[in-house]
């Protein structure tokens, strides 16, 4: 084994596990992160940094990790930016260092180090300002190349996502000291908790120091700890979590790594679980994160957080070397150096930044002296340190371990409005007020520096949060733990560093931050964006308490005074995959069938998608060799015989009521009070602005009973704006309303033979002559021997036509029925393109002509408009600007000689400028008539229904092309409406 | 955020449909000398305060109740919820 791997820790010494680092094999230990098991085998170069490519090592041992970003895995599953720090150690584990050009010792990109005079702060907005045209070409491609972090793998990934909804009493956010005593308290007081610890294991700083808790050690108390928890119905322990979240009124968003300690899930496990939690109250015992001191080359792999080089040797039984130095400047740093030597790693020297500072048995400490440099390429091979007296000297050394302080872990408590206030005695920022409704602190995470506190707040802050619910707990014996206090003084960088580095990630150094100030971005805001300080995948939770001390000491305020950066959600960052749960590929959002699918997919029909809807687009026969020939031959056989389609997808809103006359009334701009039982009439609504909204028919089947149609588009819009107007704006109506969409399956038989067909499946007491059932006649009848259906004589082809609906469950009966009957009269089954053709030709508006900027005037429609009831949008619809002598008209369009007219062409005058000065109208709707044999369009014309006759050019700019049409009625067939009434 | 419904209790607000203002509620007089003024006002001029609003919500995934939600736009802090109708019908609506 490796000279770097020391003995104990909560790993298992008896369990090997193979992984591979950039190629080459290595092995580690079953509880090894990936960075300890790379510590533990000598190796120190982890990484290149964002910028300037500088070789970097593991800085810390958490989450917060700035340097360690390594690709884990191959193939799809490749995952780039995953902190070393963070991943579980499993068998055949396989990890690559990023952002490299060549090997991770000779990245040829490195270059850009040795240029770093030119890469400065702001580099980028003064350097590639000019010449402007070799942005594009040059400059961004080569950073784009140069800089950034990993690749991701451009394949599905083939794993599962989850999501999941928990509720709690008491969220408990961290296990650590504080956590830990917080949910025991509260678990033994029968409260629902949830206790959620991003590591593996729970513990936090107790399975990372040697503190004894009474006669116990950190690791033994924590097990005596959990097992009671496990023992607790009402306790939910997740391990592998990580709250990254704090939303409004006390719900939480947090991940659950269920399988990224496996090389491939468990049959049926998702990979990651995102969790949304519901909490009465939550504590925030998130802990501290150390911060390092900026010196001259402090980022040589091997300089590392003081209390990670602690953990990575308790815990882990790992070392970055043999030899460490120790550079502090609170008593923090000098535990650090007893652990290291009590588990035999050597530690020369301790530098200390205070003048008078602890002695330490048998090692040498540098009062008052401060690491002056390092020296090393790949990894420190030795410290220069400037002593009190003002001379140097040079420690041989393999690593740095650097305490600066300690840091309240902050995130959660700034998700809302919380701004941090600053605390003289740990000088560091802790939780002021304004946390997140039902949120509290404890421990270390409020700055509570000892372990004994961090217990005492822990259960104290889960006894005041259960009592703010109304639930009594009581803190109980807590251990007896180490209760120091703080010793710390302030101490950020060292002076007259060339490059002394504050945020490790983005490449911030002190001199950065210097020349920010100099160039005027004194703000906190300005400093984070010019600089980029605190702006990487990190967010600076290393970084951005230095950054502002620098600030401070230029503007010569107290750091309180130059401010403080906040934190928003995530956390730490999380998978897009987590985020869509299940929502991908065909289940991105829920695909609806028609009660006729699966016949017409029989028939080997083309669908599709308007909505969520899939729809029969067209049937192909066999021969036919392009859609439009399908689509002809539906067109041609419903104008010359009968023709089926599908219109279930239209909104159907069942409308009920004394009051439901003089309700449809209000909804419709045209009337409704005196339409008659057994009849239907189209309507039109409006929005309150006057534009035209929605269209369908309303048809009366009892005095108090109507059933509304809406385009498929705007069902649910429509039914949402029906209710607004029936709860909100006329709540004195007698008037219920449902939606019946998917209650009803509909179709439209349609053509000369379309009676003929139906007299064949109505049942025979039920008359449809022309005499007893006209043209827009409605009622319920039964079908096939006593099915109840409802029958509407209405016509979107301009056919003779009916629409006839059956309660859903007999829609693929119903449809199978009229094929058999229809065979006589060839039946053909049309698609949506062949209604839309139809349509067209009869010149009846869609969404295509309802398109949000049009009113019934421009429709056409101007006069159904009444003026002697009150509806919605009749007000405003009789604004001038809406009411212009040439505002648009729909009129039709013929191409003149040959050619295609194309939607969202722009109508010009014949001859004269083609500009936006000159546009009297545009293309809303094209198709090929085979009636006509002709192509067809209609078109909105400034005065258009005053001008048909008149040749104008059909312009496309985006595709195009340039088309004589002539204006001509937008009824291309049968504008008597004859054949309707047939 | 968690909309406290009086008839169904607390539900998510990703059961419900957003709106805006409730002074939607106040739709103008068609009859009035100014009307159209009126009706314009009450289309296109919306407070927007920092602090309590009195808001549209639809539970649409529930059970199709229009709601006045009364929110503190700065710290999304819920204060009160009403069924729109009873608003509605307290302002006079439909008499």
């Amino acid at each position: 084994m490796s000279i770097n791997r020391l003995t104990g820790g909560l790993i298992d010494h008896a369990s090997p596990l193979q992984f591979t680092f950039d190629g080459k094999t290595f092995e580690g230990r079953k509880g090894d992160t990936l960075a300890s098991a790379l510590l533990a085998n000598d190796v120190r170069l982890m990484g290149r940094s964002f910028k300037y490519h500088r070789p970097r090592g593991v800085l810390s041992a958490g989450s917060e990790e700035p340097n360690a970003l390594v690709e884990l895995r191959s193939g799809a599953r490749r995952e780039p930016n995953t902190r070393a720090t963070t991943v579980e150690l499993f068998d055949g584990l396989t990890a690559d260092s990023q952002n490299r050009l060549g090997s991770l010792k000779f990245d040829a990109l490195g270059v850009n180090d040795v240029f770093h005079r030119f890469f400065a702060a702001g580099f980028y907005y003064k350097t590639f300002m000019w010449p402007k045209a070799f942005w594009e070409k040059l400059y961004e491609p080569m950073i784009r190349h140069a800089a950034g972090l990993g690749s991701i793998s451009l394949q599905d990934d083939p794993d599962v996502y989850d999501k999941g909804f928990l509720h709690c009493d008491l969220l408990v956010v961290g296990a650590g000291p504080a956590g830990l005593a917080a949910a025991l308290t509260a678990g033994r007081a029968g409260a629902r908790v949830i206790l959620a610890e991003e590591d593996f294991l729970l513990g936090g700083r107790l399975i990372a120091d040697t503190g004894t808790l009474t006669d116990m050690s950190g690791a033994d108390w924590v097990g005596t700890a959990q097992a009671e928890l496990a023992t607790m119905d009402n306790v939910r322990i997740m391990p592998r979590t990580t709250v990254v979240g704090a939303y409004d009124h006390g719900v939480y968003g947090a991940v659950e790594r269920i399988s990224d300690h496996l090389a491939v899930p468990e049959d049926g496990k998702p990979r990651q679980v995102f969790w949304r939690i519901y909490s009465k109250r939550a504590l925030v015992c998130a802990g501290a994160i150390e911060r390092p001191i900026a010196f001259e080359n402090n980022d040589r792999p091997g300089v590392m957080l003081a209390g990670a080089v602690r953990a990575y040797a308790n815990r882990w039984a790992a070392t970055p070397a043999p030899s460490v130095v120790v550079f502090t400047n609170n008593d923090d740093g000098h535990r650090t150096a007893a652990d290291l030597v009590a588990k035999g790693v050597s530690v020369p020297t301790i530098v200390d930044t205070r003048d008078t500072a602890p002695d330490m048995q048998g090692t040498e400490v540098l009062a008052g002296a401060q690491i002056a440099d390092t020296k090393g390429r790949l990894g420190v091979k030795s410290v220069t340190v400037k002593l009190i007296n003002g001379q140097t000297r040079v420690i041989p050394c393999g690593a740095v371990a650097v305490s600066g302080g300690w840091n309240p872990n902050l995130g959660l408590t700034c998700h809302q409005r919380g701004r941090p206030v600053w605390s003289e005695k740990i000088l560091s920022f802790v939780p002021g007020g304004d946390l997140p409704q039902g949120q509290s602190v404890a421990g270390a995470a409020n700055g509570e520096t000892s372990t004994h506190s961090a217990l005492a707040s822990g259960a104290q802050g889960a006894v005041d949060a259960l009592e703010s619910i109304g639930l009594t707990a009581q803190a109980g014996d807590l251990p007896a733990a180490e209760d120091r206090p703080v010793s710390v003084s302030p101490f950020w960088y060292v002076q007259g560093a060339k490059r002394a580095w504050v945020d490790f990630q983005n490449d911030v150094t002190v001199k950065d931050i210097k020349l920010s100030h100099q160039e005027g971005f004194r703000s906190v805001e300005h400093l984070k964006r010019y600089t980029t300080l605190g702006m990487a995948t990190d967010q600076g939770k290393t970084a951005n308490l230095t950054g502002l001390a620098v600030m401070a000491e230029l503007t010569g305020k107290t750091i309180p005074e130059t401010g403080t950066t906040i934190f928003r959600p995530p956390y730490t960052p999380v998978a897009m995959g987590a985020l869509a749960g299940r929502s991908v590929g065909k289940a991105f959002h829920p695909t609806r069938l028609t009660p006729s699918h699966h016949w017409a997919a029989e028939q080997g029909a083309e669908f599709v998608e308007v909505g969520n809807w899939l729809r029969a687009q067209y049937f192909p026969r066999p021969g036919e060799t392009h859609w439009r020939q399908a689509v002809d031959r539906e067109v041609l056989a419903t104008r010359s015989s009968v023709g089926v389609c599908d219109v279930t997808t239209l909104g159907k809103i069942d409308v009920q009521g004394a009051d439901a006359a003089a309700f449809l009334n209000k909804i419709y701009a045209n009337g409704f009070a005196k339409l008659a039982v057994g009849k239907v009439r189209y309507g039109l609504m409006l929005r309150e602005d006057g534009i035209a909204y929605d269209d369908g028919t309303a048809a009366r089947l009892a005095e108090d009973h109507f059933v509304v149609t809406t385009t498929t588009a705007n069902a649910v819009p429509v039914y949402r704006n029906m209710e607004f107007a029936r709860q909100c704006l006329w709540p004195d109506l007698d008037v219920q309303l449902i939606s019946t969409t998917e209650a009803w399956a509909q179709y439209a038989v349609a053509g000369p033979n379309a009676r003929k067909l139906l007299q064949k499946i109505v049942d025979p007491e039920f008359d449809i002559t022309n005499d007893a059932f006209p043209f827009m006649a409605c009622g319920e009848i039964t079908v096939g021997g006593g099915l109840r259906a409802r029958l509407f004589r209405i016509s979107f082809s301009g056919e003779l036509a009916f629409e006839i609906a059956v309660p859903t469950r007999y829609g693929d009966a119903l449809i199978r029925r009229l094929m058999d009957e229809g065979q006589e009269f060839d039946l053909t089954p049309y698609g949506t393109e062949a209604l839309g053709v139809m349509r067209i030709e009869k010149g009846h508006a869609t969404g295509a002509e309802l398109n949000g900027t049009t009113t019934a005037l421009n429709l056409g429609m101007g006069r159904m408009v009444s003026k002697k009831k009150d509806c919605i949008g009749n007000t405003l619809s009789e604004r001038d600007g809406l009411n212009t002598a040439d505002a648009l008209a729909l009129v039709g369009l013929k191409p003149k000689g040959d050619g295609q007219i194309m939607t969202g062409s722009h109508l010009m005058a014949a001859s004269g400028p083609v500009d936006a000065a000159h546009d009297q109208g545009y293309v809303t709707s094209a198709a090929y008539s085979p009636i006509l044999e002709s192509s067809i369009g209609l078109a909105f014309v400034k005065n258009g229904s005053n001008r048909l006759g008149e040749t104008m050019r059909a312009v496309n700019p985006l595709e195009g092309g340039e088309l004589l049409v002539e204006l001509v009625s937008a009824h291309f067939v049968d504008p008597e409406g004859g054949r309707l009434r047939d | 955020m968690i909309i406290n419904h009086p008839l169904l209790g607390p539900r998510d607000a990703a059961e419900f449909v957003y709106l805006g203002d409730a002074g939607l509620i106040d739709r103008p007089d068609w009859q009035a000398d100014d009307a159209a003024q009126a009706f314009h006002d009450y289309m296109y001029l919306r407070d927007n305060p920092a602090g309590l609003h009195r808001e549209l919500w639809f539970h649409e995934q529930g059970d199709r109740s229009w709601l006045v939600v009364t929110r503190n736009t700065v710290t999304h802090e819920i204060t009160n919820v009403e069924l729109a109708r009873d608003v509605a019908i307290a302002q006079g609506r439909g008499q």
